[in-house]
């Protein structure tokens, strides 16, 4: 079971909201998706400044690995806060930790109704029916 | 999807399955780049299964190849094998494959996403020649060991023919892992030297494992298709779809070493096009490696300053030469080595470097 602390989007992204403040990242089924288990495969990865204005849905970013590349988009909308830089050179922290230490951007939400959001159990459902 | 008889073998071994030209294939059993320098350094067995094969038999089948094909099919000698493609009258290939001339027939590898176009084109273009189509995609298998290891490894369980003796672009028929008449070529899709293997589906599984078995020593694994698009790239073998196809000629393409402008050959379909093509040539395949970490990949545009000049073909992460290579076509006038373009990437630029294909030779380290 995925954490159950938190909301996804079917494209893989994951946002934890903890106060005003929405941190986004994305599942191990997206890291598996695009490096097949091996963390040497994930090869770039771009994270917006801090400041961007992000809507509901919008693409922030780009994650590429050897065979692919996947935008990355937010769940909510809301202004980066935070990004988190160490990722940038060290791809493999988002192949061990994609749930704590491999999170890529916090935002000050501009929206908290995550009514269109998944569960975990839902977004469980949705990878059950790709595999 | 098509199967090929290894399909379950691949599956069980835990290989990571794709769609490839409507056959479900392994494209990898671990790490890309791993399997890539595995072929490079030791050596990787392949399953070609999905490739199309085609006998052509009958008096006539010379001169209908000739009538079609791009390369010299009555110059090429018995047990021999000659790259060559199909093009259609405005000289843009249908096809690129390789030609086996036997002494009894011609047999076709063709790629697997091609190979009812082919077989289309084939059967439009055959009337007043006297021959006969087999098709035996579905009945033969076909398999590839590549590396430097591949020789010892399959003189080890083969019989009945000198391995050592074949020439590359050569082929003969002899007993491997017990299996009698199998047709073994030099040949193949990676730079490095290496077999391509055909024989009944009944005895895939068996040869398939013998082979890993008499390998394990030697570092033999299974080598998905990932890696074997890596390794051509570094090769500079063109793939279709990428660096040839209905809008990308093989004069161009630099292929002009399977393009026969021999006035005995007579017409074929596109010669006239490609003679044009050749004394005029617009546009030029050139290869080119970039220092940044992003990777070439088919459609991305190049640029000159403020000028879009070509686009992207190919790119992958080469292992070999351990940086991030790429083919793309730009304006002939342009094609001067070292010269310096930005290659977009989604609005992002990063500076590519023209350089010569191919980027790994064998031969020429």
């Amino acid at each position: 079971m995925r954490p159950d602390d938190r909301h996804y989007l079917s494209s893989h992204e994951w946002i934890k909201i903890s106060g005003e403040t929405g941190i986004i990242g994305i599942t191990d089924f997206a890291v598996e998706e695009l490096s097949s288990g091996n963390e040497g495969d994930l090869v770039y990865c771009d994270l917006p400044e801090v400041g961007r204005v992000l809507e509901n849905g919008e693409t922030f970013g780009e994650i590429e690995s050897v065979k692919a590349v996947a935008d990355l988009n937010t769940p909510l909308a809301g202004e980066v806060s935070e990004v988190n830089t160490a990722i940038e050179d060290h791809l493999e922290i988002v192949a061990e930790d994609p749930w704590e230490r491999g999170w890529m951007i916090k935002i000050k939400l501009s929206n908290k109704d995550t009514g269109k959001l998944l569960s975990a159990a839902a977004y469980e459902e949705i990878l059950a029916k790709q595999s | 999807m098509k199967q090929t008889p290894l399909h379950d073998v691949h599956e069980q071994s835990g290989a990571k399955m794709v769609d490839f030209g409507g056959w479900h294939m392994p494209v990898q059993y671990g790490p890309i780049l791993e399997e890539a320098t595995r072929v490079r350094t030791k050596a990787g067995l392949f399953d070609l299964g999905h490739m199309g094969r085609l006998s052509v038999q009958g008096p006539d089948t010379v001169r209908f190849l000739d009538s079609i094909a791009t390369n010299y099919v009555d110059r090429i000698p018995v047990n021999s094998i000659r790259y060559t493609l199909f093009c259609k009258e405005d000289g843009n290939p249908i096809d690129d494959l390789l030609v086996y001339r036997g002494e009894d027939d011609i047999y076709l590898v063709v790629n697997a996403s091609n190979t009812d176009a082919v077989l289309g084109w084939m059967e439009s273009r055959k009337a007043g020649f006297d021959v006969q189509i087999d098709h035996r995609t579905d009945r033969e298998t076909m398999i590839a060991l590549q590396g430097p290891h591949a020789l010892e490894v399959l003189c080890g369980v083969t019989s009945d023919c000198d391995l050592e003796k074949l020439g590359y672009y050569k082929f003969t028929f002899g007993t491997v892992c017990g299996l009698e008449n199998t047709r073994i070529s030099r040949t193949g899709y990676t730079g490095e030297n290496g077999f391509e293997l055909y024989f009944p589906n009944e005895d895939a599984g068996s040869i398939w494992n013998a082979l890993l078995e008499a390998g394990s020593e030697a570092g033999v694994k299974p080598i998905g298709l990932a890696a074997r698009d890596t390794l051509r790239l570094e090769a500079g073998m063109p793939l279709y779809g990428h660096e040839i196809d209905e809008q990308h000629n093989p004069v161009e393409a630099d292929l002009g070493f399977a393009i026969s402008f021999a006035e005995e050959k007579g017409d074929w379909v596109g010669r006239g096009a490609l003679e044009a093509i050749r004394q005029q040539p617009r546009r030029k395949l050139v290869g080119f490696t970039t220092a940044g970490k992003r990777v070439p990949r088919q459609g991305y545009q190049l640029y000159r300053g403020e000028e879009k000049v070509g686009e992207v073909c190919s790119g992958a992460v080469s292992p070999t030469l351990e940086t991030n290579i790429g083919t793309g076509y730009i304006p002939v006038e342009l094609a001067v080595m070292s010269l310096e373009l930005d290659m977009d990437i989604r609005g992002k630029r990063q500076a590519v470097e023209l350089r010569p294909l191919p980027f790994y030779s064998r031969t020429r380290k």
